[in-house]
């Protein structure tokens, strides 16, 4: 379980210009759930999405991970809740990538490279063989129907093929949680509806899902198990 | 086990990404590629004509004595080399006969000279840069212009074999019958005189003798030759010196270019990295293999093409600039000699700059956080 108490993000903090994104949200995200945030443009579900996937440091507030998450603490006590915000980048980063897989709205996937290098690059850092690592990054691709595009280079592929890549690679470290955002946004309904289908199954495989969205395809999903509506940066409702 | 497999796999990443920029980067490593290449020339060339010096110096004596005749050097009589062999620490005194010959069909100044255990009679011995210039070899014969107008017949008999080919290069060895009939010089003249001494502390003190003894001479003890070599050595270093600060020039400004900062695209790839999970040191140690990469190639391509330059070229592209004014222009191929202290500080001059040049940036890129991608 992830806990959220009283989370702040405030941009440009002390200036002229500051903007408070997330203003005090508490919230607790269950295991093995799929939790939509949801809420119009501009409504902090990014900035917080990013705070929850230990991208970002929240300006002020708490984030405990507990249950299986602390596995990824790796100097946390078995069974204790660990205290994730204060921790130094080198920690975080650590966390970031053996608890959460990442799927972004642009796909963010690296032009001019094939799309198995594309998945396997999370996992560069960890130290695995290049063999047992490309074996697991085909498999992974070939859940996705993607064996035939093993050694395409990114540019190439669709839509749709872009976004299965992407969820490929939010996968290859095996992570606890699949943090998504906005990821109907460059998808017809066609796809977008087989995007819901993949997050179904990986739901079914044991993972936490956390969606920041606002497309009706996404929170209106059966398969949706909680959303939390957001607005000028505070929960506002959900269910 | 875990850390090199991570080097490996960051490698691997970095040389795909160095593929994806072909054209840049092929670019910037021709561009480094020249400037290590003009700076490891000329270092190796003004490293191994200084080698040649000292090979030219070794065996040459330790005092030389002309004959002056108000500023003008003259013959020296073979009375003087009885009365300076009595000074006490002379080892031995040998008189020189050597010359400078015009050659007007080669357009090009010989030097002719008698060497020390004598020639056989109507043979010579030359250098490459002769046979070269005048397109002769062993066994053709060459007519010299003597005085008085009169032809002396001579067979090469062979070519010169030096450890140094810029003496030996313009250099014909000849008889001392045919020398004295070639610059008409009577039995009683030499061109100068050499000595040997026993102690090498007394050199001043028997130059000052020979001096007082002849007012009309003038000792050349060694270190004055090696005064006058290291000042020519030293006016081509000058000018070695304004090449390689252009070279150097050019370099600071394309470190300081890479420097500057990345491209909006290098910068994205930075965001997605660290968002997908890389840390900030793992983006910089992939800059700093692609750097190295970069550098470490480019290194040792400049070095490997100024060593053929230099060695096996004869250093084609500077050589008239320096190599001097003669008008025989000395084809002559330097002896390969490579100074390790000059190359490491080379190396120390070049790829370190430059790895540290690709590093900055990207830390600083590296350094923000990773939801910048998500915004």
């Amino acid at each position: 379980m992830i806990e959220l108490s009283d989370i702040r993000k405030v941009f440009n903090s002390g200036r002229s210009n500051a903007f408070t994104a997330v203003d005090g949200v508490t919230l607790s995200i269950d295991s093995r759930k799929i939790t939509v945030l949801k809420g119009p443009s501009g409504s902090g579900k990014t900035t917080l999405l990013g705070i929850i996937g230990c991208m970002a440091r929240p300006t002020s507030g708490r984030i405990q991970l507990t249950g299986q998450l602390t596995r990824a603490v790796t100097f946390s006590v078995e069974g204790a809740a660990a205290e994730v915000t204060s921790l130094p980048e080198r920690f975080l980063t650590e966390i970031r990538r053996r608890a959460f897989g990442f799927i972004f709205q642009q796909f963010n996937l690296i032009k001019g490279i094939t799309v198995l290098e594309n998945v396997m690059l999370p996992a560069y850092p960890m130290g695995e063989g290049f063999k047992p690592l490309r074996e697991r990054a085909a498999k992974i691709l070939s859940d996705f129907n993607l064996s035939g595009k093993l050694f395409a280079k990114v540019e190439w592929l669709s839509g749709g093929e872009a976004q299965r890549v992407g969820i490929a690679r939010a996968l290859i470290n095996d992570p606890t949680v699949i943090i998504a955002d906005e990821p109907t946004a460059h998808l017809d309904t066609k796809l977008s509806g087989e995007f819901m289908g993949i997050v179904e199954r990986l739901k079914g495989e044991g993972k936490t899902v956390i969606i920041a969205s606002h497309d009706p395809i996404v929170f209106d999903s059966s398969v949706i198990d909680r959303i939390v509506e957001m607005r000028d940066g505070r929960i506002s409702g959900g269910h | 086990m875990r850390w090199l497999e991570k080097q490996r796999n960051i490698i691997d990443f970095t040389l795909s990404s160095l593929l994806r920029r072909k054209t840049k980067n092929i670019a910037l490593m021709l561009v480094y590629t020249l400037v290590v290449f003009v700076l490891a020339s000329v270092m190796f060339f003004a490293g191994a004509i200084k080698k040649e010096a000292s090979i030219i110096l070794r065996d040459s004596p330790e005092i030389i004595v002309q004959r002056m005749v108000a500023g003008r050097q003259e013959l020296a009589p073979v009375g003087y080399m009885e009365v300076i062999k009595k000074i006490r620490g002379v080892q031995s005194v040998r008189g020189r006969l050597w010359g400078y010959y015009f050659e007007p069909v080669a357009g090009a100044n010989f030097t002719l000279m008698v060497p020390e255990g004598g020639a056989e009679k109507g043979q010579i011995e030359v250098g490459k840069g002769i046979l070269r210039s005048i397109r002769a070899s062993e066994g053709d014969m060459l007519s010299l212009k003597s005085y008085n107008g009169d032809w002396v017949l001579l067979k090469i008999k062979g070519a010169l074999s030096s450890e140094s080919e810029l003496v030996s290069s313009d250099l014909i060895l000849i008889s001392e019958e045919d020398f004295r009939r070639v610059f008409g010089i009577s039995k009683e003249y030499f061109t100068d005189l050499t000595l040997h001494v026993h102690n090498s502390m007394e050199l001043n003190t028997i130059a000052q003798k020979i001096q007082d003894l002849y007012p009309d001479t003038r000792p050349i003890v060694r270190d004055e030759i090696l005064r006058t070599y290291d000042s020519i050595f030293n006016w081509r270093s000058g000018i070695l010196l304004v090449i390689m600060s252009a070279a150097g020039l050019a370099f600071i400004i394309f470190a300081w270019d890479k420097a500057s900062g990345l491209s909006a695209e290098e910068k994205k790839e930075i965001g997605i990295l660290k968002a997908i999970g890389w840390e900030t040191s793992d983006v910089i140690v992939m800059k700093f293999w692609e750097g190295t990469v970069i550098s470490l190639s480019s290194f040792l391509a400049g070095i490997i093409l100024a060593y053929f330059h230099v060695f096996f070229t004869s250093s084609t592209l500077f050589e008239p600039v320096l190599k001097g004014w003669s008008v025989l222009y000395p084809h002559f191929r330097l002896t390969p000699f490579i100074d390790e202290a000059q190359v490491m500080t080379l190396f120390f001059l070049t790829v370190l700059p430059y790895t540290v040049a690709t590093i900055v940036p990207s830390w600083r890129a590296a350094s923000v956080d990773p939801d910048s991608v998500m915004r």
